[in-house]
């Protein structure tokens, strides 16, 4: 099954019962998610589009086997609905939320060291095993099933991407979200090490943007541990130096962190760059072309 | 968001720092005010704006009278500052700050960040302090420490020692006075959610005691729901007024120097609409994002704001729906269209969520619309038209 999720993901939505939790968790069921139910506290024991509302996540899992949860809950209580998926053992927690506080998740990042869970997100589209599961907000019908996996900090860069995949009729695995803040879940380097594991992933396509160092440390993780082809492409080559480019985590604020030092480093770790956000497509085609 | 000085300090002191007293003017009768109120006989008279290397700019002066006071608030006041930090164009001073003066024994800097590759809120401190601290991490980094704060188990009394310890402080009173500064720090630090706590110089005086001299605070935007008193704090003429304009309207908008202007969902998105833009040989005239849950009336807004800026001589509408829906940009641009009597080539690229629909309307209305098929099309077309070349 690809990485992550698949067809035995069993999926809650914390938050289910406001108006995006709610659309966005109907459409990961048309898509065909085993969707099971939600969770919005004080909305226990009642049924909300014909599936069961619990009051805790706890009380969920004990009676949906849920084993997987979206987040849909607005900024100011996000992490501690994701402080409440860690205590409770959810396996994988997938935080849509746009917005959380720093201070927030520098203790929802210490809180997951240790514990059973994995954190996507937060500020993410979400995951994406095409044609099996679909948990996030991204449009499920430009996916198509195949080889390639992709891992991204943008969500619609990551929908160009794809598109420009399907389009060449090469489909995905599976396609991760990991979000624009500064202090995620998982970062490249967690995804590219199930892809590399992955026997249903033969490339992997990595879409970074400016600010942090999170690029360069998996450009050299791959020089050492990668033998399946990736193609990057970074954002921001033309973003000034110390304006917020939308996202809180892209600023560039030292040396290191600009699109160009990106590139540069990803390129000597023997990573295939895209210079442009229109060449994914071509440049993947190419390398799997090369590849055999 | 930014704060000025004088309020940094203002919230420093609430947690415990030593900072000298100060009062701030918007004229210069009452920088003189001001000064007679302090006492003593030297103050410093401190531009307020929020940019570094004020000093070497000439924005901070020493006064050992009333009278010079007067002198260098009648220079500063309304001058316009140009520091590594403010940009070519520079920076209006509209309020100053005056401060006592103190015995500066020796100067050191002490600045808390987060460090991303850790999730955690990180101390750096050097003993070389009053320059760059840019300078320092690049010709002595051995000059600096860093040392991490564990989240759960938050701050406690070593961070405080191994800090002032490790910035070569002996004196067993300074190094007590010190630890109570980085304490109070951190403590400001998390419970006002800043993003950069930075004080250079923080200084030892003559008479023994730790004083943070100068303050920069950056507060998460995400965080300020719970801060109500720091939003007070804003400093309008310190921000774009198209920057803060667009906010309102939950656009995220940021004004650049070229011909081309950008409306796009998503930052990732936006930010790769500008890239390519230029490896096509074009300027894009801002980033835009307009998120993913903008009305027909945000999208008009978008255009207006875009507009505003007289060097924009095309427009480009890059579109992925995913939250989004393309039908209802294309009302957006159709409804803006009518009402901006739009002059310059407008090109537009829609794909994803409604995409038929969103094609539908724009077809259907008179606008005379170049449609581009996919991200690199839409580039080259848009770079063309800028150029009079559509």
């Amino acid at each position: 099954m690809a990485i992550l999720v698949g067809r035995d993901t069993k999926l809650i939505t914390v938050g289910f019962t406001g108006k995006q939790g709610t659309f966005h968790s109907l459409q990961s069921r048309d898509y065909g998610t085993n969707f099971v139910g939600g969770v919005t506290p004080g909305k226990g024991g009642t049924v909300h589009e014909g599936f069961p509302v619990f009051n805790t996540i706890a009380e969920s899992m004990e009676k949906t086997e849920a084993n997987a949860a979206m987040i849909f809950v607005p900024p100011p209580f996000a992490a501690d609905s994701i402080l409440e998926c860690i205590d409770a053992g959810m396996p994988l927690i997938i935080a849509i939320t746009e917005g959380i506080p720093i201070v927030d998740m520098v203790k929802v990042k210490a809180a997951l060291k240790g514990s059973s869970s994995r954190l996507i997100g937060p500020n993410c589209p979400g995951i994406i095993t095409p044609g099996e599961c679909k948990i996030g907000i991204m449009p499920g019908h430009i996916h198509m099933p195949g080889k390639v996996g992709v891992i991204s900090r943008s969500g619609t860069l990551t929908y160009e991407a794809v598109y420009q995949l399907t389009s060449r009729e090469i489909g995905q695995s599976t396609c991760v979200g990991i979000g624009g803040d500064p202090v995620n879940g998982t970062n490249f380097i967690d995804m590219l090490e199930l892809f590399e594991k992955d026997p249903d992933t033969e490339a992997v396509i990595m879409i970074g943007e400016i600010g942090g160092s999170a690029e360069a440390e998996a450009a050299h993780w791959i020089k050492k541990n990668m033998t399946k082809p990736v193609v990057s492409f970074i954002a921001g080559a033309s973003a000034p130096a110390g304006k917020r480019m939308g996202h809180a985590g892209a600023i560039i604020s030292g040396g290191d962190d600009t699109a160009e030092a990106k590139f540069r480093i990803l390129e000597e770790c023997g990573v295939t760059i895209a210079r442009s956000p229109a060449e994914l497509g071509e440049k993947m085609e190419e390398a799997l072309k090369a590849r055999g | 968001m930014n704060v000025h000085e004088y309020q940094a300090k203002e919230l420093m002191r609430n947690f415990g720092i030593a900072t000298l007293d100060g009062k701030m003017a918007t004229s210069v009768d009452d920088a003189v005010k001001a000064a007679e109120e302090l006492g003593g006989n030297l103050w410093v008279v401190k531009a307020q704006i929020h940019a570094g290397g004020r000093g070497k700019a000439g924005g901070v002066k020493i006064a050992k009278s009333l009278d010079e006071v007067r002198e260098h608030a009648t220079n500063i006041l309304g001058a316009t500052l140009i520091t590594h930090q403010t940009g070519p164009e520079g920076k209006q001073v509209n309020r100053l700050f005056i401060e006592q003066g103190c015995d500066i024994d020796h100067e050191y800097y002490a600045g808390l960040v987060l460090d991303r590759a850790t999730g955690k809120i990180t101390f750096m401190a050097s003993i070389e302090g009053g320059i760059e601290i840019e300078k320092v991490a690049e010709e002595t980094p051995e000059k600096i420490i860093k040392v991490s704060v564990d989240p759960a188990a938050g701050f406690t009394p070593f961070i405080g020692r191994k800090l002032a310890y490790g910035i070569g402080m002996k004196d067993k009173e300074m190094v007590k006075k010190a630890s109570k500064f980085f304490k109070g720090l951190y403590d400001l630090y998390v419970a006002t959610d800043c993003t950069i706590a930075e004080i250079n110089p923080l200084v030892t005086t003559k008479s023994g005691d730790v004083i943070a001299l100068d303050a920069k605070l950056n507060f998460d935007d995400n965080a300020l729901f719970r801060h109500p008193d720091i939003l007070a704090m804003q400093d309008e003429t310190e921000e774009s007024a198209l920057e803060l304009e667009a906010a309102e309207y939950g656009l995220s908008y940021i004004s650049l120097d070229g011909s081309i202007g950008c409306l796009v969902n998503g930052a990732g998105l936006a930010m790769g609409t500008m890239d390519i833009i230029k490896l096509e040989g074009g300027s894009p005239a801002n980033f835009l994002d307009v998120g993913g849950s903008a009305t027909k009336e945000a999208v008009e807004k978008a255009f207006s704001i875009i507009l505003s800026d007289p060097n924009v001589k095309a427009i480009l509408v890059n579109i992925f729906g995913g939250i989004m829906k393309c039908d209802i940009i294309a009302e957006g641009v159709v409804a803006a269209a009518a009402s901006l009597e739009l002059k310059v080539p407008l090109i537009v690229r829609l794909e994803g969520t409604n995409v038929n629909l969103g094609k539908k309307i724009l077809s259907e209305s008179t606008l005379d619309i170049i449609a581009a098929e996919d991200l690199g099309d839409a580039a080259r077309k848009a770079v063309a038209a800028a150029k009079g070349e559509a």
